[in-house]
């Protein structure tokens, strides 16, 4: 799941995190109010939207660039009114762009030294590791690749946390001088206090600034939150924002289906996280494009594939729809009633093959063959693949 | 021979007055494994299908039955303490079948396991089956065969696809072992992999992997210095986007790593046959095989 930024900022807020002050506005007025309680002509207006890119972004209005630097609070004001109810397009959001519904306008900094700063966890050792490097500002990756040796890896024991001791050693590494350090060490202290009590999978604040007044901030954070601790989390549920989802994976989430749109047109329905991955590999390696991952999961009812079916068939970009089962707790003859429910109930506008094994398999067969439905059965995955293949080259 | 699991095992089911945890402790029975206990809190003393005594601890289910394995069905935010509770109990190898732990827990899980002699399988897994002995866990028992090829998988469903092939060109199976879907997991593809090559019931072996993680890596190294068996892999999540998680939590490409081509790369350096398909992954064993 992810947060707007001004969100993030409630919640560097809320842990103690030191960040630059601003705050949310929804109109133009409100936007000019907050910028005059920040009481400094050092302002940034920022949209609020999920992608990335926004700096050179544009709106529909022909406005340009998601984030604006400023001198006063009236100045603000006609920036969010250009932005507000506007699309935004950049890079990450494709054609259709994003509405911006909100800006945050916070005050702007003046940078000494940019650092970064990412507490995640490390699969290889089971524990959080601190991923932190004097390179700021730039992407973590390329640091890694043209200058390993500035970044800085730090595993915390599980059981212990991050101890003091880690956050001094960390801020040296990083060359603070002694004056800073306090502030730094309580940033890093904090931040893994958030991660922690949050269930974050990753936090990652670039840059982390040093300013030319000696504070020292976290300037952007971005967080991945672990989406099976969320039931423990109503407050970051809370933050959800399904405006910037794609339509079909918010309509599939209300059935409790793992659903990934992609931008094929072979929809595929599958029981199980691997074999619906290895599904849409096969589709392209016989030279088709998936449309979605899609794991109806082992104890799926006839309703959840009943709904799940209906959201592939409303997608106008699919032309032909794979289903592949290997029953294991899913049985056969539920998968296969559930296709003949929905297609009695919208109509099978594309061809649809179908391919069947396991628990239950000789039931589902027979389900589908007395059914009458015009599709396509297959012996196995790859025959399923081709045939589904072909089905979209013969439209 | 066979590795984990057998006709000497002794199973407990945790959860098993639930739906799921009573369908599939039937199933088992009916395959044949061994079921002695069931533990739910504040339902000892009741029979499970008028047979199988309930327990309120696990400690009580160990001292009364002598089981030494136990599978777990408990609902994902108790899951984590139940874990720690067959380890405390020393239950010798717990395979936790439940979907959707937090990472954190499992984490604390893991660290709080350390030292202990038991192993933990899953979670997120369908469990582990000795074809024609035992099995535990929710996979399909009728597709397997008994026979000479180990199989490990973080993919129920991709494992069930890779056994049928296996199965349907007469080639049966020592142990499947499904290690699961999470970034935290307690037994990783190299430690099954190690215990393959040390069983002379297995002849040859086929890795099931997926994108996220380095499991495949840290296990194609090993195998290219090491094992003394002919290995077969597959890749799932070539055409996976990036940062998406793919339906398991463990299966996301993050910050460029974890992807299919950097694991498919590793193991054919380590001069294991991969898979090109899904549809490939018994033909593939067999090619490695015959390359002898």
């Amino acid at each position: 799941m992810n947060i707007h930024e001004y969100q993030a900022k409630e919640l560097l807020d809320k842990f103690g995190v030191a960040n630059t002050a601003g705050g949310v506005a929804s109109t133009a007025e409100e936007a000019e109010r907050v910028a005059r309680s920040l009481g400094t002509n050092n302002l940034v207006v920022k949209a609020q939207v999920h992608a990335g890119g926004r700096g050179k972004g544009t709106f529909s209005n022909g406005f340009q660039g998601g984030v604006h630097l400023c001198k006063t609070a009236s100045r603000a004001r006609d920036i969010a009114e250009s932005m507000l109810g506007q699309t935004l397009i950049t890079h990450q959001t494709g054609a259709e762009g994003r509405v911006v519904h909100k800006v945050l306008i916070s005050r702007s900094v003046e940078i000494a030294r940019e650092l970064y700063f990412a507490i995640l966890i490390d699969r290889a050792i089971s524990a959080p590791v601190i991923v932190a490097s004097t390179e700021g500002g730039v992407e973590i990756e390329t640091v890694a690749e043209k200058t390993p040796e500035r970044i800085v890896r730090m595993p915390i024991d599980p059981l212990l946390g991050l101890q003091p001791y880690q956050t001094r050693k960390l801020a040296k590494l990083l060359g603070m001088p002694s004056g800073e350090m306090r502030l730094a060490c309580k940033l890093f202290a904090n931040l893994y206090k958030l991660f922690i009590a949050c269930d974050c999978s990753m936090v990652e604040v670039n840059p982390l600034v040093v300013t030319k007044g000696g504070e020292v901030l976290a300037l952007d954070a971005k967080f991945n939150f672990d989406d099976n601790a969320l039931f423990r989390h109503p407050e970051i549920l809370a933050y959800r924002d399904i405006g910037e989802e794609d339509p079909r994976e918010v309509e599939a989430s209300k059935f409790n289906l793992s659903y990934i749109g992609l931008d094929g047109n072979i929809a595929c329905l599958v029981n199980g996280a691997g074999l619906a991955m290895a599904t849409m590999d096969i589709i392209k390696f016989h030279g088709g494009e998936p449309a979605n991952f899609l794991d109806v999961g082992g104890g799926a009812t006839e309703q959840q594939v009943t709904e799940a079916f209906k959201i592939l068939i409303s997608d106008k970009r699919v032309k032909a729809i794979l289903v592949n089962i290997f029953g294991g707790i899913m049985k056969c003859d539920v998968i296969a009633q559930g296709i003949i429910n929905a297609v009695k109930a919208v109509n099978l506008p594309v061809p649809l093959v179908v391919r069947l094994e396991g628990t239950n398999v000789e039931a589902g067969r027979k389900l589908l063959g007395d059914s009458n439905l015009p599709l396509i059965t297959a012996l196995d995955i790859d025959d399923a693949a081709r045939k589904v293949v072909a089905a979209v080259e013969a439209r | 021979m066979a590795i984990l699991v057998d006709k000497n095992t002794k199973l407990l089911v945790q959860g098993i007055t639930g739906k799921a945890g009573g369908f599939h402790a039937r199933s088992c029975m009916e395959y044949g494994t061994n079921l002695v206990a069931g533990v739910t809190p504040a339902r000892g003393g009741e029979l499970f299908d008028e047979k199988i005594p309930v327990f309120d601890t696990v400690l009580e289910a160990r001292r009364e039955t002598g089981c030494n394995v136990s599978m777990i069905f408990v609902p994902a935010e108790f899951a984590a303490d139940s874990i720690l509770e067959a380890v405390d109990a020393g239950i010798e190898l717990v395979i936790c079948i439940t979907e959707g732990i937090p990472v954190l827990d499992m984490m604390r899980v893991k660290a709080g396991m350390a030292g202990s002699g038991s192993r933990l399988i899953g979670p997120n897994c369908p469990g582990i089956i000795t074809p024609g002995e035992c099995k535990i866990g929710i996979m399909p028992g009728y597709i397997h065969k008994p026979g000479k090829v180990g199989v490990v998988s973080r993919s129920g469903t991709l494992t069930y696809e890779a056994v049928w092939q296996l199965s349907s060109r007469g080639h049966g199976q020592s142990t499947c072992v499904g290690i699961g879907g999470d970034p935290i997991n307690g037994t990783s593809h190299l430690d099954v992999v190690q215990m393959f090559n040390d069983d002379p019931g297995t002849e040859a072996i086929i890795m099931i992997g997926e994108i996220g993680g380095t499991a495949e890596e840290e296990a194609a190294e090993w195998i290219g210095k090491n094992c003394k068996k002919p290995v077969a892999a597959f890749i799932a999540g070539s055409t996976a986007p990036p940062g998406r998680r793919m339906g398991h939590a463990g299966a996301i490409v993050s910050g460029g790593k974890g992807t299919a081509a950097s694991k498919v790369a590793a193991l054919e350096a380590a001069g294991i046959e991969v898979a090109a398909t899904p549809a490939d992954m018994a033909d593939a064993l067999l090619r490695r095989i015959a390359r002898g």
